[in-house]
């Protein structure tokens, strides 16, 4: 690495530590007994999660119709619940792979914890259309396996089975992404432990040595992965957007959809990422490495990929007056002023007005203020899934279909269910691995420790030696023995 | 020459290319290595080592360390060459099977299109290229590396995956006084350690 280093940038590691310091720090939380907070968050999410059991199990054994959709409603909070879910796991392999191509050194901070949210969160997503399949023990025939129908194969041209192959071939690249950033980490974490856990630890770093010639394979990897999953991360939500805008209801059918439910997918993503690092900095003593360079960076990303969304808005409606087409033009009427007026009217509150907050940079670097809006971000990504869909079933062509839906309180538990799920599976998550990338953090320590860069710098940065710095000259005169 | 600092440092290139053997290394080989604290001073013992042709077993670092390939001699990784053909095969498997299907085996019209409607099946052609050049690739990064769970600890010392920069010579043969000077070599080159173990 021989970029320059800017003595304007802000350092990304606060201080002063070594690398023996990263280690501990990021250790730490996996080989301490729990605090009361995680306690509390774990019970609290596994009782979530056993709602979420219970509402399955009711579904699975009396179908559908314990959900409120009818003719005219067919997709309601499950779909809602899916694409919400889906755009939030964007955000990880944004910030691990496409930042990763722009050689941005602050993700390295941020990408272990958002890649392993994305995960988790697709997990979530998964959930909903396997649940909404109404016979979920039927699930596999969505791929297209040599069958005794015929064999009857799968709609290769339906967007629903792009959905299947997306979303499956995303989980499996990010899970493979983070589980190879993970192995050098297990291997640290190997060698400051001792017996069962040092044989686990071992496992689960599939015996990593540091070897030179693997670090060099390790890195080319992650390069490679990330060229892959940069149009892969985008291609998935372009995807899901398929799903509507290839149908022919009105308020659906828009080339828009694209790169707006990309843009919103990140701007979701992010605002979780956010509140999850918010809180994780805080409760396991990480302010030092995620800092507020750091959240002000993110809540740059949040500024932009809001305004798209924003202006994404704003062009559907110019759009649906400026074609002169009367039910495209109702739909749009019907989203800001009929029935569900109020999800719309969040929608453009969370995600239209507060992002534009941060063009104020002490409102980026304020973390309470920060916090609030990610929870805002959330709550308005997923007021958008709903104007979208729930609005626009509500109306459709004919006068006599239209009806109305409010979720039964099992579409509810489902839908809250999933938070437990996620939560659950993030807190575990921050007891077994390293939440910060130990490997990745260390490799920015001598060009973005704040020993080094920014005003308290007391050391000259790594990029600066391009001299040999060694005396040799007594080597001369050791005699090897000759090979 | 009289200036000594060239011979040690200039880019040998009548250097021998570093062979690391992995297959041999579950055959009990004896290393000295010493660990040095900072990826600086590893870098320049490197370079110092490969000047006077010493037999580098390995070097071990706790982050992968900009600037080593080079001096090592290791030649650029070639993975991503079979990314691309793992990818490929994705690429090939899925638009062929599609177009075999609509085509050949199970023809039917959706919505007035050619049963060959090529564009329906980019999305899907897509995802099953990266899906493929993914796990080929990781695959293959385990399998050459010799990763997998349940490999062998074979790690030198714990410190190496902390913040520990280790410094590996094959140390096969070799007399006491070849040790010494190894020892001379570490201490000469600013290793905070230095030691022997069979691997």
């Amino acid at each position: 690495m021989s970029a320059p280093i800017s003595a304007l940038r802000e350092p990304l590691i606060l201080g002063h530590k070594t690398y023996h310091d990263i280690t501990e720090d990021i250790c730490a939380p996996t080989e301490t007994t729990p605090n009361l907070a995680w306690m509390t968050a774990f019970v609290l999410s596994v009782a979530l999660l056993g709602l979420y059991g219970f509402c399955v199990v009711v579904v699975v054994w009396f179908g559908i119709g314990t959900w409120d959709l009818n003719r005219t409603i067919g997709w309601g909070w499950d779909i809602t619940n899916f694409v919400w879910w889906v755009g939030i796991g964007h955000a990880g392999t944004l910030i691990s792979a496409i930042l990763l191509l722009f050689r941005q050194k602050w993700r390295t901070g941020v990408n272990r914890a958002a890649e392993a949210m994305t995960i988790f969160a697709v997990v979530c997503a998964g959930q909903f259309p396997l649940i909404h399949m109404g016979r979920q023990w039927l699930a596999f025939f969505i791929f297209p396996y040599p069958n005794t129908r015929g064999p009857l194969w799968v709609n290769f041209n339906s967007p629903l089975l792009w959905d299947v192959f997306a979303i499956s071939t995303y989980l499996t690249v990010s899970l493979l992404f983070w589980y190879l950033g993970l192995v050098p980490d297990f291997a640290t974490v190997r060698d400051r432990s001792k017996g069962l856990r040092r044989k686990i630890y071992n496992i689960l770093c599939f015996g990593w040595t540091g070897a030179a010639k693997h670090w060099q394979r390790w890195e080319s990897m992650a390069l490679v992965l990330a060229g892959l999953s940069t149009p892969l991360v985008l291609s998935v939500h372009t995807i899901v957007s398929f799903d509507f805008a290839t149908s022919v209801i009105p308020g659906w059918h828009t080339t828009i959809f694209p790169p707006y439910f990309v843009a919103g997918a990140i701007f979701s993503g992010f605002a979780m990422v956010l509140t999850l690092m918010l809180i994780a900095r805080k409760v396991l003593n990480l302010e030092q490495y995620i800092t507020i360079a750091h959240i002000e960076s993110m809540n740059k990303v949040i500024l932009l990929t809001g305004s798209i969304v924003g202006v994404a808005y704003l062009t559907e409606l110019f759009v649906a007056w400026y074609s002169g087409y009367v039910y495209e033009q109702f739909a749009f009427y019907n989203r800001a002023l009929g029935p569900y007026y109020w999800s719309y009217l969040g929608m453009m509150a969370c995600n239209v007005i507060s992002p534009q907050f941060f063009w104020s940079k002490n409102l980026r670097r304020n973390i309470t203020f920060t916090f609030f809006m990610s929870i805002f971000i959330n709550i308005g990504m997923w007021f958008e899934r709903f104007v979208i869909i729930g609005t626009t079933l509500a109306r459709d062509y004919l006068p006599s279909s239209w009806s109305y839906y409010v979720p039964t309180w099992i579409e509810i538990g489902i839908f809250v269910g999933t938070i437990g799920l996620f939560f659950t599976l993030f807190l575990l998550f921050t007891r077994v691995a390293p939440v910060i990338a130990i490997a990745e953090i260390k490799s920015i320590l001598k060009t973005a420790g704040d020993q080094y860069t920014g005003p308290n710098a007391t050391k000259v940065p790594r990029n600066a030696i391009t001299e040999p710095q060694l005396d040799t000259t007594e080597l001369g005169q050791v005699g090897f023995p000759a090979q | 020459m009289a200036d000594t600092r060239t011979n040690v440092y200039g880019d040998v290139p009548t250097a021998p290319e570093q062979h690391t053997d992995y297959s041999e290394r579950n055959a009990g080989i004896p290393i000295v290595y010493g660990l040095y604290d900072d990826e600086v001073k590893l870098i320049e013992a490197v370079r110092a080592a490969r000047a006077q042709h010493l037999d580098i077993h390995d070097v071990f670092t706790p982050f992968p360390v900009h600037g080593l390939d080079p001096v090592l001699g290791l030649q650029e990784s070639r993975l991503h060459i079979g990314g691309f053909f793992y990818g490929a095969c994705g690429t090939l498997l899925a638009f062929g099977f599609m177009t075999w299907v609509f085509t050949r085996d199970w023809p039917i019209i959706f919505g007035g299109k050619p049963y060959f409607s090529a564009p329906a099946f980019i999305p899907i052609t897509f995802e099953l290229t990266v899906l493929f050049s993914a796990i080929g690739m990781v695959l293959s990064f385990y399998l050459i590396n010799g990763l997998g769970p349940g490999a062998a600890e074979e790690n030198i010392d714990d410190r190496i995956t902390d913040d520990m920069f280790c410094l590996a010579f094959s140390a096969n043969g070799i007399s006491a006084a070849d040790r010494d000077q190894y020892a001379e070599f570490f201490r000469l080159t600013g290793a905070a350690e230095t030691s022997a173990k069979i691997l």
